[in-house]
């Protein structure tokens, strides 16, 4: 069970709602997700346009929690705004801080971020920072009072997967709050490892949504996050560099 | 009355007063949408009795697809 806050969730799966092929592919993968957070962006509407539906709209919302994100906001303030918008909807309390402070790489603004944190603290949210996977970043945000962090596996949308595991384990470690494994995640494989690792959750967007079958896909990462929790809640045996026989050695068959 | 909305120059009718009346305008009184006026957030209850006056920025916020 994933408690945030005050909060529990059976699942420890949250999915993204973005760049998905066609609307009914994503109400699919959603159900079959079995996911209970799912974020959102905060934009204008595009009141010129003919009105395309809307997937919160659409959604069940006594189902889901709400996990709004700050995506877009370059600096604390802009993140803050975004977040107060997201809260007045009257519908969720919780945000995902992200202030991306590189165009290119997508990775968050360590600065900015622990400065939106602060205030959004202040002003009552439930606060889940997305971060780099630096440590200190990742303490110095959880004497704030964060409720979760969020460090990415490897940038945003970039499909890498894990490519730091050792700083995430210091990260996971040293946590007094739940550890979400955020961005970069590719595969199955890479969502199971990050369990593995001891992380309390997954936060994947893109390698459902833009998988060839985004269904299909997010049943098996439901299937991977659940199975490196069981195999991180049973323990690993040590790793050895030579082998070990399985068979007993004792009454070999011998001429 | 001429508002800035969402970034662009906006002609309302005489009968658009209230942010109520905005919303009704634009067919969004039954869709899920944050108010923002002069960059202040306005609460649900207030539409009804706040009046927009011209140059108002006005921002129509909705939530869409995001990771």
């Amino acid at each position: 069970m994933l408690k945030i806050a005050d909060r529990t969730f059976q699942s420890r799966l949250l999915l993204g709602t973005g760049k998905y092929p066609s609307f009914e592919v994503q109400k699919k993968a959603v159900e079959v997700s079995e996911s209970e957070i799912l974020t959102f962006a905060v934009r204008r509407m595009d009141i010129f346009e003919e009105s395309q539906p809307n997937f919160l709209e659409q959604l069940d919302l006594n189902r889901y929690t709400l996990l709004p994100n700050t995506a877009g906001a370059k600096t604390a303030e802009e993140a803050v705004r975004i977040a107060k918008l997201a809260k007045a909807s009257g519908l969720c309390d919780m945000i995902k801080v992200e202030v991306i402070g590189c165009d290119k790489s997508l990775l968050p603004d360590p600065v900015e971020t622990l400065k939106a944190s602060e205030q959004l603290l202040e002003e009552g949210f439930i606060v889940l920072p997305y971060t780099s996977d630096d440590v200190v970043l990742a303490k110095r945000l959880e004497q704030l009072g964060v409720h979760a962090i969020m460090p990415g596996a490897s940038p945003i949308g970039s499909g890498k997967g894990i490519i730091n595991p050792l700083n995430l384990q210091f990260i996971i470690e040293q946590s007094t709050v739940p550890v979400i494994v955020d961005a970069g995640i590719g595969s199955p494989k890479d969502a199971a490892y990050a369990m593995e690792l001891g992380a309390d959750g997954v936060l994947l967007n893109t390698a459902v949504s833009n998988a060839n079958d985004p269904v299909k896909m997010a049943i098996a990462m439901k299937l991977a996050i659940e199975a490196g929790r069981l195999g991180y809640e049973a323990g690993r045996i040590a790793e050895k560099n030579y082998g070990v026989a399985s068979s007993p050695l004792a009454g070999m068959i011998t001429s | 009355m001429n508002i800035q909305l969402n970034g662009k120059e906006q002609q309302l009718p005489k009968e658009v007063v209230t942010v109520t009346d905005l919303l009704h305008f634009f067919e969004l009184s039954n869709r899920i949408v944050i108010v923002e006026v002069n960059r202040d957030i306005l609460q649900k209850e207030q539409y009804q009795t706040h009046l927009l006056k011209d140059s108002d920025r006005v921002e129509l916020i909705h939530f869409v697809g995001g990771g």
